[in-house]
């Protein structure tokens, strides 16, 4: 298969992704939705690995593997946190930011 | 030490005293004030003589020098110097404006005692004499011009002096608006001065003068004529003399000294120094003498009807110094000048005397409510009287000699000159009977109440107020202060006064015709470029023809001022109900005020408050309030995107993303 | 062969991703997403990355949704309101998501570079295999490795900090502000909370 399938997939998935974050009001989906980018992020970088025939790529597919982790971990210990405190689980109810 | 070095020192002797008295005031004890700005002058003018002294020692060709301390200004071939020209005219003028200026400030000790602005009075005197002298010394047009502009400044302050009082800071302005028309008048004429001859240096522009310009060619008059404008508003000559009776308002040594000593007659200073340009200007000359004529005999009449002792005194000044505007302009620049000298003794005296009259009268200046001093006065009723014979020119007086020395030379220039000689004499008979006038009103007659007091040993006291218009007022600073001096309980006063005296008296016989003529020849260096000072001699008897006729019109206008207010005193009144309009055209100064009220002022107030109700209010404010209101609108619009909303904050950054990725597409397509 | 493995692998994953967006269940949507990882560990296998598929199904599958399952459990069913308090956001996202796909699609597309019609050079043996990961990681990438380790350990305190119970002494209440707690968690929710708690109360919702 060409690398270009690879491409187009892996950018495919990333618009879902963002379109998921822009549409989903909860957190934890939110928060799944940018999985999905960055494992259409990871796709794109094992093409590319595979078509440069570089490992370096792939190398750098599990550090963003591990950075990912490091964020879901964070990410899901606010959510924990909110819930504890009774807070609802709807970003659109954090609007302190407004001007 | 050389001419020019003392100089510097009479330039710089004053400023000091000015400094000592503007930063220590707080300091100063008592009349300190008075006597550090009175010894500052005494020294200018000890420095004066040391000066003239040291030009005397020179040989009469080489009476001209030249001192410059630094460059001033040197672009574009503009080269000015803060430099000085120290030759005859300017030290006569510097001993004159030093003399007379010491004499004044000691009256000034005794009579403004108890004012509360003691010191600054007197640190602004001293400021005013350091400009005069500034102006007289300059050695380039320019600084000519800084000294023109620091003296209008200080007569602003001086006339303004007692600042609360609403009519003073009113005189002031007016004073300083139309000194500024005359100063436009002297920078315009700078600027083709500068065109033409290319410096501004008083003897290269002198010289190159004849050799620039044909006579009576275009750009010559014009700058003569804006010189004139300039020459004329600070010495208070028709059409721009309205600022002077006004400026009564300030303190009588201020009238004595700036109002008719010396600096209104920086004009014809200027004129005089300028007369090589003039020479080159006939028609400009020309028009300068007969408008002196002109002012002359106006201020004549107007002096026999006003009430106020200060304003007769004034107008009378403006007449003066009408003569010597004729006799600069017509050539006969040592016997102006002369008149000038002899002028500053008797005017002062005149002023001081009044001052101490209006003390007795415990502020009230009105002549109408005065009489009969002679009493209670001795000292002043004396003094008063030797003043006014000199201004009428009685014969042996100072203005005896000096006055018909200039009406002579007119004569003696013949065509229509003799106009201006019969004009003088006509106002010469005017002045005699006003000169009296205010003799015979105040000196002579009943005593009034207040002088019955005086001879009782008790000066007058009266509540304090305006004497124009009657306002009440306090004395603290600002105002006159609580006590008045008169000359006879006053020493310094008095001292002052009888120096001027012996000078109206005794001053003329510098230059009796026929005897000597000591000015004449002092002043030779500086005029002998004129043909008309060369050319034009008046015969011995010529002279004393001139000065017969002087003499019995003198008498004559004594006689009938005599006739007028201490043998039928009624005479006045019949004269007043039978003229009645002439009586108000004269009491009204010719309407002078009130025609530059609806020419000149109500159109430019009206263009004020159409220029600030329309380009300020709509314009300027539309421009700035409507950009801040667009500014405002901008920011109401972007801060909708403020949300709060996380995902609308993810929205933009998407979005933003796409555009981005959008551009990035098309440009590299 | 190779294409059917790969349409598979990517309708696997497409799926999945839609599914993961368009289930209203949030714990739904995390199955969705181990499907998706499970489809792209499949297409890992395709391009020669044999450790790396196997790390994204024991790492990503199997421990990092474990952790997700276990929230979702714990939270529970979230009720999404059907109102969208944002004008235009339900019309704007799928659009600008859609330009960005078809933006993207153009780049690759497009672009001159030659080597992605092709299939890829060819690759040695041992192209992806853990001993040449192994390799490279402790090699050339050993700063990198042992940064993300720090990482790593940075991110498991503060999840400890950021979920740790408060210390009794304070109270039982979510209110009271407590100091087992660390900087960052109590002061972020906890003015935003009591303050977003007040316009809640006052009618915010816009």
């Amino acid at each position: 298969m060409d690398v270009t399938w690879y491409l187009v997939l892996s950018a495919l998935l990333f618009s879902i992704g963002a379109g998921g974050v822009l549409i989903r009001r909860s957190p934890l989906v939110i928060l799944l939705c940018l999985e999905l980018m960055l494992n259409a992020g990871n796709l794109a970088l094992v093409a590319f690995a595979r078509d440069r025939g570089d490992q370096d790529g792939q190398i750098f597919a599990l550090i963003v593997m591990v950075v990912a982790a490091c964020e879901v971990v964070v990410g899901l210990g606010l959510i924990v946190a909110m819930f504890r405190r009774r807070l609802p689980l709807n970003v659109d109810e954090m609007r302190n930011l407004r001007g | 030490m050389s001419a020019t070095t003392y100089a510097w020192l009479v330039l710089g002797l004053p400023l000091a005293g000015c400094l000592v008295n503007a930063l220590g005031w707080r300091s100063l004890p008592g009349r300190a004030a008075g006597w550090i700005g009175t010894g500052a002058i005494a020294l200018a003018f000890l420095n004066s003589i040391a000066a003239l002294v040291a030009l005397l020692d020179k040989p009469a060709s080489g009476r001209e020098l030249t001192s410059s301390l630094w460059t001033y200004a040197s672009a574009a071939g503009l080269d000015i110097k803060l430099g000085i020209l120290v030759d005859p005219l300017s030290v006569f003028m510097i001993l004159v404006v030093t003399g007379v200026s010491m004499l004044i400030h000691l009256y000034s000790i005794s009579y403004l005692e108890s004012d509360r602005g003691y010191a600054r009075y007197f640190s602004y005197l001293n400021f005013f004499v350091f400009s005069m002298l500034l102006l007289v010394l300059a050695g380039n047009f320019v600084l000519l011009i800084v000294g023109w502009a620091f003296v209008g400044f200080a007569s602003y302050a001086l006339i303004s002096f007692w600042y609360r009082r609403n009519t003073a800071t009113k005189a002031g302005m007016k004073a300083f608006v139309i000194n500024v028309i005359g100063d436009v008048g002297l920078v315009l004429a700078a600027f083709f001065i500068f065109r033409e001859l290319g410096t501004f240096e008083y003897l290269p522009m002198f010289q190159s003068a004849p050799q620039q310009f044909s006579t009576n060619e275009g750009v010559v008059v014009a700058i003569c004529l804006l010189i004139l404008v300039g020459a004329f508003a600070k010495s208070a000559q028709l059409p721009l003399h309205t600022w002077l009776p006004d400026a009564m308002e300030g303190p009588t040594p201020v009238s004595a000294l700036i109002h008719a000593a010396t600096m209104v007659t920086a004009g014809v200073y200027l004129i005089a120094r300028m007369h090589p340009l003039f020479l080159q200007a006939p028609t400009a000359a020309d028009i300068s003498a007969f408008l002196g004529l002109a002012t002359l005999i106006f201020a004549a009449t107007v002096a026999l009807a006003v009430t106020d002792l200060k304003r007769i005194i004034a107008y009378s000044t403006i007449s003066q110094i009408g003569y010597m505007v004729v006799g600069v302009s017509i050539g006969a620049y040592a016997a102006g000048l002369f008149h000038l000298m002899s002028h500053a003794f008797f005017k002062a005296l005149l002023f001081m005397a009044a001052g101490s009259v209006i003390a007795a009268m415990a502020g009230t200046q009105n002549i109408d409510r005065m009489s009969g001093f002679r009493r209670a006065l001795p000292f002043t009723s004396t003094l008063l009287i030797v003043g006014a014979l000199s201004l009428a020119a009685f014969p042996g007086t100072a203005g005896f000699f000096s006055k018909d020395e200039i009406l002579a030379f007119a004569a003696e220039r013949g065509g229509f000159y003799w106009i201006l000689a019969i004009g003088g004499y006509v106002g010469a008979f005017l002045t005699a009977i006003y000169a009296f006038r205010i003799v015979f009103r105040v000196v002579y007659r009943e005593p009034c109440p207040e002088a019955r007091k005086l001879e009782q040993g008790h000066l007058a006291h009266a509540e304090p107020q305006n004497p124009m218009t009657g306002e009440k007022e306090d004395t603290d600073v600002g105002f006159p202060g609580p006590e008045h001096q008169i000359a006879e309980r006053a020493r310094p006063m008095a001292i002052a006064m009888a120096v001027l005296g012996l000078g109206a008296i005794f001053g003329g016989y510098l230059q009796v015709p026929g005897v000597d003529h000591v000015l004449d020849t002092f002043l030779a260096p500086t005029f002998e470029d004129s043909p008309l000072h060369s050319g034009i001699h008046v015969s011995t008897g010529t002279a004393w023809a001139g000065l017969a006729a002087g003499a019995a019109l003198s008498l004559l206008g004594i006689a009938t001022s005599y006739y007028l207010y201490v043998v039928a005193p009624q005479t006045t009144e019949r004269l007043r109900e039978r003229a009645h309009a002439v009586y108000a055209f004269l009491i009204h100064k010719w309407y002078f005020d009130e025609v530059y009220d609806t020419l000149v002022y109500r159109p430019l107030i009206a263009i004020g408050r159409f220029a600030d109700a329309v380009l300020e209010r709509v314009v300027v404010q539309g421009i700035v309030a409507g950009a801040v209101g667009a500014v405002r609108g901008v920011g109401v619009v972007v801060r909708g995107a403020q949300s709060g909303f996380v995902r609308a904050y993810a929205l933009l950054v998407v979005g933003g993303f796409a555009a981005l990725g959008l551009y990035f597409l098309i440009v590299s397509s | 062969m190779v294409q059917v493995a790969f349409f598979a692998g990517a309708i696997g994953a497409i799926a999945g991703a839609v599914g993961v967006v368009a289930l209203r269940n949030p714990f739904y949507s995390v199955l969705a997403l181990v499907v998706h990882l499970v489809a792209l560990a499949g297409l890992f296998l395709l391009l020669y990355a044999q450790f790396v598929a196997a790390a994204q199904v024991v790492v990503y599958a199997g421990a990092v949704m474990v952790l997700y399952v276990f929230v979702a459990a714990y939270v529970g069913a979230v009720e999404e309101p059907i109102w969208e308090p944002i004008p235009g956001q339900r019309l704007l996202a799928p659009l600008l998501a859609a330009a960005l796909f078809v933006e993207l699609s153009i780049a690759i597309l497009g672009t001159g570079l030659s080597a992605l019609d092709s299939e890829g050079p060819t690759v040695p043996l041992g192209f992806g295999s853990p001993a040449a990961i192994g390799t490279l990681l402790l090699e050339r990438f050993l700063v990198v490795f042992e940064a993300a380790s720090m990482l790593l350990l940075v991110a498991a305190v503060g999840a400890v900090v950021l979920a740790g119970r408060r210390v009794p002494s304070a109270g039982a209440r979510g209110e009271a502000p407590g100091q087992a707690i660390g900087p960052a968690a109590p002061s972020a929710p906890e003015p935003g909370g009591s303050g977003v708690a007040d316009e809640h109360a006052a009618g915010g919702v816009p």
